[in-house]
Parts: structure tokens; sequence; C-alpha cells
């Protein structure tokens, strides 16, 4: 027969922490769901901000202005072109021909002149996308009540058209190509400077440093840099590249410019400022990319005589070039989000011409992502929505290629 | 030189062919070209401290400028000659403070969870999807914070209570922001906890939350310390959050409801104009940013400090 051994006290508090560890499971789980409840509730915010009603008035008719019964949106260049002149006075018809001929403007770009200058739509009511679709028929009868001759549609503020229309004062026709393109021409420099040094600096610290003082500092140092904050950057470059080095980054001593109006707030300025705040990232990932790469592998190359060198260009960097570029990548991803050191050194305004050289002005997404949301009409919210669903599509988009990168090319030692 | 003889080598222990003495111009001036690239980072270091250090400097040399006034007026405006730092520095750490009290427990909690209770496969799904929360542009917050925070904060508290542009809203999004930080931070110092420690206690009878917080927890915190003092670093230095949704113009208060700039907020809104070389606002810039600078600096290193001096190693 067994003895049941029972130890004193063993189970008295059992229930209480048994229950005890339940409630805090539950506390640990819920914790989890408020954090996927968040990304769930950004999302949606977006969403619920980039689509809905708009009510707006047009200045003008647009069925006043059909030829032949021929409506204004089906007209050909040419006959818009005479549209314009017969309404325009002469002054702002000449205006508009001398900053870019009617010549040379596409059908498209004739027809959105006229929308801006003859039709004038004027917003008179945005809604987002949940009470559009919850109180559709009140949303139409507080228009037909208040605006009588408004017209209301449910628009989605993100269509191909407005990623390909450049930047306007005018929430209908807006657009972020400028801000797209200023985006892109930034980030080209950025990679310009921080990709040679910082994978030369990986490249240093893993292969060639040896363990003393100076060494250990840089690799610190490039720790502490990469947790400066980002507006500290900002006002770098500002020092930097706007000031101190204004007559190259303004394109000066180039002869490129008229010096009269350049200044050295710059998509160069812009880059270079991004390209020292993503470094320290980039270098950290290529550094792990380096390491990962078996110590072997070089000694065979030693072996077979090569130099210094010839290892790292043929045997070490092939092998950790995926890891390299996929830490590059989302370094880059990084410095398209960013905002802060941009306004600091880039401070313009409004911008609605295509950055064409490294000297020009730009805006960039995120930056044109918080001028209309520090503005209070709700129609410019809605373009902040809009721009963000482009920006969050363009980072995705690049980290997919990340991931492919790393699945496809990573090599397993 | 006379030739050696292989005894001499040996005993010398040099090479019989000498290759050290053909230098490799090639090599010697790629690896100083690497050098270069790993001394870059100096150079920006150097560049942070002297550019805003000279700035400051001149700031501190105008005439209506009193080193005092900086910590003893409640006023900042440096146009109107009111140097008090007081009012963006309470800001600061009116939205710090918010925004850890959101990020700790919830970061903690997720970073157990994950570590401790979930299965792989939950695990594999819920961590890319903090990845993407950590991968989000701030600006992105911003726009939630104001368009979706703020509103829902005058929904609760009533519209005369919160304003429009207010430091709890901020605080609460930045928190949101922190969160995958710490908690990928915090998972990481756990999972290095070795297998055996969790076996001996369940050995001895533990519950698995007296595993978690009495074993696991107490041999990571110094990793847990790291990534919370690194948190309060980045909420420190964190700007369009603030920028878009605090509000705007110093305010000396300690009412989260009420609009109030932060440091980083206040940089961003005064550059965003245009700022005129040698002006006060454009000096004063400098100084916030220095002592941004060496606030998150020190953050850094002491949580780098806490890692290497506290950090116990297993076997």
């Amino acid at each position: 027969m067994k003895e049941k051994v029972v130890v004193e006290g063993f189970e008295n508090n059992l229930g209480t922490r048994n229950r005890k560890g339940v409630l805090w499971y539950a506390l640990f789980q819920a914790s989890t769901i408020v954090g996927i409840i968040a990304l769930v509730a950004l999302m949606l915010n977006i969403i619920n901000g980039a689509f809905g009603y708009v009510a707006y008035e047009a200045k003008v008719d647009p069925d006043t202005l059909s030829i032949n019964g021929v409506a204004v949106q089906d007209q050909s260049k040419e006959q818009l072109v005479a549209l314009l002149q017969s309404k325009l006075s002469s002054g702002a018809f000449n205006k508009l021909n001398s900053d870019k001929p009617f010549e040379s403007r596409t059908r498209e770009e004739v027809y959105q002149v006229v929308i801006d200058r003859i039709i004038r739509p004027q917003i008179v009511g945005v809604w987002n996308l949940w009470p559009s679709l919850t109180q559709a028929t009140e949303i139409r009868a507080t228009v037909v009540k208040d605006h009588p001759k408004a017209e209301l549609d449910f628009v989605s503020w993100l269509t191909s058209g407005f990623v390909k229309r450049p930047q306007t004062s005018e929430p209908l026709t807006a657009g972020v190509r400028t801000a797209l393109f200023g985006s892109l021409w930034t980030i080209l420099f950025t990679i310009l400077l921080a990709f040679p040094i910082g994978v030369g600096a990986a490249i240093y610290l893993e292969e060639y440093a040896s363990d003393n003082w100076l060494n250990r500092i840089i690799q610190t140092n490039i720790n502490n840099l990469a947790g400066v904050p980002s507006i500290i950057y900002g006002i770098l470059g500002l020092a930097i590249f706007v000031r101190s080095l204004e007559p190259l980054t303004s394109g000066e001593i180039f002869g490129l410019v008229d010096p009269t109006t350049a200044n050295g707030r710059t998509v160069l300025s812009g880059g270079l400022t991004l390209g020292l705040l993503v470094l320290p990232l980039i270098i950290i990932n290529a550094q792990e990319a380096i390491r990962a790469v078996p110590r072997s592998l070089r000694n065979a190359s030693f072996g077979v005589g090569a130099t210094k060198w010839q290892t790292v260009w043929s045997h070490v960097l092939p092998n950790a070039i995926p890891g390299i570029l996929t830490g590059t990548i989302l370094a880059v991803s990084r410095a398209i989000g960013e905002t802060a050191p941009l306004i600091v050194v880039g401070a313009s305004t409004a911008i609605s011409f295509d950055p064409s050289s490294p000297f020009s002005k730009f805006t960039t997404l995120p930056m044109q992502i918080y001028q209309w949301t520090s503005r209070p009409q709700d129609e410019f919210r809605s373009l902040a929505a809009a721009a963000i669903l482009v920006l969050l599509m363009l980072l995705l988009s690049l980290n997919a290629i990340a991931v492919v990168l790393r699945n496809r090319f990573s090599r397993r030692f | 030189m006379a030739e050696l003889s292989l005894k001499d080598h040996v005993e010398k222990k040099t090479s019989v062919i000498n290759l050290r003495r053909k230098t490799r111009w090639g090599e010697t001036i790629i690896q100083s070209l690497l050098f270069f690239s790993g001394f870059f980072s100096i150079f920006v270091t150097f560049g942070i401290v002297y550019e805003l250090g000279k700035e400051a400097l001149l700031f501190f040399q105008m005439p209506d400028v009193h080193i005092l006034d900086l910590f003893t007026s409640t006023r900042w405006q440096p146009h109107t000659g009111a140097f008090g730092i007081w009012p963006l520095f309470t800001a600061t750490m009116m939205t710090t403070i918010i925004a850890m009290l959101i990020a700790i427990p919830l970061g903690l909690g997720v970073a157990i969870y994950l570590s401790e209770y979930a299965k792989p496969r939950v695990r594999n799904i819920l961590k890319p999807i903090l990845e993407v929360l950590a991968g989000i542009p701030t600006i992105v917050y911003g726009f939630f914070a104001l368009t979706f925070m703020t509103p829902l904060l005058r929904d609760i508290f009533g519209k005369d209570v919160v304003q429009i542009y207010n430091t709890a809203s901020a605080g609460l999004v930045m928190g949101l922001l922190i969160l995958p930080l710490i908690s990928s931070m915090t998972e990481d110092a756990l999972s290095a906890v070795p297998r055996s420690l969790r076996e001996a206690a369940y050995g001895m009878g533990a519950t698995k939350l007296e595993v978690a917080t009495q074993v696991v927890v107490p041999a990571a915190l110094s990793g847990i310390a790291a990534a919370v003092i690194v948190g309060i670093s980045r909420a420190i230095g964190e700007t369009m959050i603030v920028a878009v949704a605090a509000g705007s113009g110093p305010n000396f208060t300690f009412n989260p409801f009420q609009g109030a700039e932060t440091i980083t907020g206040h940089i961003v809104r005064i550059s965003g104009g245009d700022l005129s070389y040698d002006s006060v606002d454009y000096n004063s810039i400098f100084v916030l940013g220095l002592l941004l600078f060496f606030i998150t600096l020190t953050l850094n290193i002491i949580s780098q400090q806490i890692v290497r001096r506290f950090r116990e190693v297993y076997e």
C-alpha cells in the first residue's frame, strides 16, 4: 500500500498561485492585443481619412462651358486653350503661357489649368469614410439644405492622378508627384554618401581593425551615433551643408544656378543630411552581414596566397552582399520616412515644381504629409491620409524587396 | 642588408621569402580609404559637438542673454528676450513620462508573453506585426495622434477639458511608437536567459508566472533596464508626433490636456519658417540641440554601461 506523502502547507495556497498565474497571463496577452489593436486602429484611421464624401461648388458650372454639346472634359487641347484665352484676362493667360508654353503642355495639363482657373471647384464639406458609409442620407440632406448648388461625390483621395499631379494649393487638384520626386532625389544622395562609406567602415572594423583603443572608440562612437535623435542631424545639416558649404550645395561654384536666388536648402543638402543619419545604421547592419561570413572562407583564400583586399573583395563581400543590401534597404526606408531633419534643412513651404537637379529646392513625401496635417481644414487631412498611403506603399515595397533579397540570396554556412 | 641564414630566420621568427618588404601600394591605399570610412563617424560626432557648441556659444555671447535666465525664468520667447528653458523642458518631460507609462508596462507584457507564453507559431506571426509598428514613419503616428487620439480624448474627457493640441495625446501615441522598441529589446534579454534556470524553477514546483517574474525577469534585469533607458532617450528625441499633436507655443504647464511645446517640437516650428542666420532664433535651436544631444547621449551611454556591467553571463 502506497503512502501519500503530504508536505505540510504545500497545497495551501496553490489555488491562489494558479489564479494569479491565469490573471497575469491574461494581462500579458492583453498588452500584446493592445499593440495589435493600435496597429489596426492606425491603419483604419488612415483609410478612414483617405476616402469619403466631398461636397464642392464650382464657381463656373462646367455645363455652361460645353461647345456644341461636347462637355468640357471631352474637348480637345486646342478647344481648351481657346477657352482659357476667352475666359481669362490676357495678362493671366500670357503669364501661364510664359510659365510653360501651351504648345508644350499635354492635354491633361491644359485641362488641369481649366479646372484650376475657370471652373474652380470649392470644397464646402468633407466627410471621412466611416460617416460616409453609415450616415450617407444625413450627409446628403445637410448638403442639399446648406449648399443647394453643391455637388456631392464619394471620392477616393488616393487616385493615380493624385500620384501623378504636382502639388498645388487647391485640395481637389493637389498631388504628390513633386514630393515623390523630391523623396527619390534626396534618397539618391543619401545612398551615394552613406553606402560606400558605410560599407567601407564595416569592412574596416570587421576585417582590418585590430583591437586597440582607437578602433574601440570608433565602434562605440558608431553605436552612440545610432541613438542620436534625428533632429540633431537636421541641425548639423543646417550648420554644415546649408550654411558652411553653401557655395557647393547651392550649386553656385558650378555656375549652374542664379546666384541671387540660390541658397543651400537644396536636394543635395537634404540627401547628405539623411546620409549622415543612416550611416551608423548601414555600418551596423553591414558589420553583421560581414561577421556572418565564416572564417574558413578567408583562411582558404589566404592559403592560396591572396592578399587581404583580394580576400575581402572576392570572397567576403560576395557572400555578405545580400545581407549588406538588406540592411541598406532597411536603413534607406528609415531615411524615406524621416521628416524632422528635412524640415530643419529644407524649410521649404510650397514647392510645385519637380526637382530637376541636385541644386533644386525640394519637398518630400513626409514633409508634404506634415504640411497637410498641420493645416486645420479637413480636406487637407484627407490629402495627408492619401499621401500616407502612398508613403506606406513605397516603404512596403522596399521592405518586400529586402525580404526577397534575404530569402533568395542569403546562404547558410 | 646582409643575407640572413635560415637559422637566423628561425631565430628571429621571420619568413624565408620576405613578403613584408614588398610594399603593395594598392593594398595600402585601399586600407587607408577603409580606415577613413571608419574614422568618418568620428568626424560626424565632432561635427555635431563643434557646430552645435559654436553656435550655442554665440547665443550665450548675445548681449541680452543671461545664462542664469535659462534655468530661472519660466518663459521661452527668444525674440522678446525671455530665455527660460523650463516650459520646453517640462513639456518634454510630460510627453516622455506619459509615453513611458504606456510603453513600459505594455512593452514588458508583450515581451514576457512572446518569450515565455506564446507558442512558436504565434510568436512568428506576432513579432513581424510588432516590427511593422516599429517601421512606420513617425509623421504617420503624428497624424494618428491628431486625427484619432485627440478626438478620442476629447470625447472621453470633454471638449472643455482637452484642448485640440495637448501633450496627453502626443504622449500616448509616442508610447505606442516606443512599445515595439522596448518589447523587442526586452524579449532579446529574456530569450538569452538559459533554459536550465527555468527548468530548475519548474522542478521546484513554481508556476509559469513565478518562473517568468521571479526567475527569468530578474535574470534579464540589466537588459530590461537598458531597454527602458533607450526607450526614454528615444521619447525625449522624438519629434514629429509632438510637432503635429502637442501644440505650438511654449507653455509652462503640468496639465497634460493643454497644448505645450517640447524641445524638439520647438526646433521644428522655429526652423519651419525661413530662419535668418545669426538671429536669436537661429542660435537658440543650436542651444536646444546641444542640450538634447547631451541628454540622449548620456542616457544611451548609461544603457550601454548597464548592459556591460550588470549582465549575468551564463555558460
